[in-house]
């Protein structure tokens, strides 16, 4: 793979999109298997569905903004 | 089975399929509504999908429903340039259209569903997005041979999620379709077009339009782009609205679905398809914005009507 292709990519302001399979610890060691072609993993603590991503953040940046 | 005609056009262009006649431009009359126009187009493309039993299979490629088709095309496309600008903002797509959706003010059905919907008027919604959740993604499949490798090996994941990741069962069309059986609608792919409003069928044929013509491919995926990031938070809405109201669990759990797999759709759309498609051709930029924006409006239009037909804007 070229190093223009990163298989783990930070997106602004929102959360880690991985490509590929990967298995990811949380915080208390439990660990979770991706089960799609790409995944998103929550940054901003917040997710109902964590360690996925759930589109928590937008709603984090609304309030700072407003 | 046809939808039902919505005005001389239709009436006339039904017929003459069902019944396997030539059409000319002589023997078919122009739209005499929106309605009218939407509801002939919306036919026209289904040739390309799934088809319908009483129209010969071999109708997709005739060269006198592809004229009019067209023509049809061309007055919905000058209709949705007076509806959509594009913005003329500097930077990234992927940031143009985040600022697209944060300043949207469109009231929203998901919250509404959420909070205050009956059952009947959650089965209404349900039914007039039947209409593209039974065919979910597939406009943008048309897309993926008309991209460079870079967007186009990232809309093949974003496909290939969307379509189950090779299992049948959790394919979305198939999980809404679970879902409407397990609320006692029926699943017939195209059943209920008839019950659709013209709002419903310019959703659908804006995603047609751009899916079919290799000109659209930027404006398919700004669409895509818009349509993933408005999908998480109001999927979630959806869900709770459905639990609310006591909806059996594979209804709601199509939603739940869309919850985890849009926030993923979402930055592969913008960042790893639009932002890499304008990148590598910066002649699609004002298309991927357009797409983008014509979603936006299209959605605005349908939550705007129905919700005033239900007193709740």
């Amino acid at each position: 793979m070229s190093v223009d292709e990163p298989d783990v990519i930070m997106c602004p302001d929102g959360p880690m999109l991985l490509r590929g399979h990967h298995r990811v610890a949380d915080e208390s060691g439990e660990v979770f298997e991706t089960e799609r072609p790409f995944s998103a993993v929550c940054r901003c603590g917040k997710s109902a569905t964590r360690p996925w991503c759930d589109g928590s953040h937008k709603l984090l940046r609304r309030t700072k903004t407003t | 089975m046809l939808p039902a005609a919505r005005g001389r056009l239709s009436e006339e262009l039904f017929a003459a399929l069902a019944a396997n006649d030539a059409v000319s431009e002589r023997s078919i009359p122009r739209p005499d509504s929106p309605d009218d126009e939407q509801i002939a187009l919306w036919a026209l493309y289904e040739l390309h999908y799934r088809g319908f039993d009483e129209v010969d299979a071999d109708r997709e490629w005739d060269p006198d429903l592809l004229r009019l088709r067209r023509d049809l095309e061309r007055s919905f496309e000058e209709r949705l340039r007076t509806w959509v600008s594009i913005p003329e903002a500097a930077g990234p797509v992927s940031e143009v259209i985040e600022k697209l959706i944060a300043v949207d003010d469109a009231p929203s059905i998901a919250r509404f569903v959420q909070r205050r919907a009956t059952g009947d008027q959650v089965r209404t919604v349900l039914q007039h997005r039947s209409i593209y959740h039974l065919k979910e993604s597939d406009p943008v499949s048309w897309i993926v041979p008309r991209l460079e490798a870079g967007p186009k090996a990232a809309l093949a994941g974003l496909q290939f999620d969307e379509y189950g990741s090779g299992q049948p069962s959790r394919l979305h069309h198939r999980l809404f379709a679970d879902g409407l059986r397990a609320a006692e609608l029926d699943d017939t792919y195209g059943r209920y077009i008839d019950e659709a409003p013209v709002e419903i069928l310019e959703l659908n044929n804006a995603m047609s339009l751009f899916g079919l013509h290799r000109r659209w491919r930027g404006a398919g995926l700004g669409h895509l782009a818009v349509f993933e990031a408005t999908s998480s938070l109001p999927s979630r809405q959806m869900a709770q609205g459905l639990r609310r109201l006591g909806f059996p669990e594979p209804v709601a759990h199509y939603y739940d679905e869309h919850v985890e797999a849009d926030a993923v759709h979402e930055q592969l759309a913008l960042r790893l398809i639009c932002d890499v498609l304008v990148e590598e051709e910066p002649d699609q930029r004002d298309s991927v914005l357009f797409g983008a924006a014509t979603c936006l409006e299209l959605e605005a239009r349908y939550a705007r009507k129905i919700l005033r037909q239900w007193d709740a804007a």
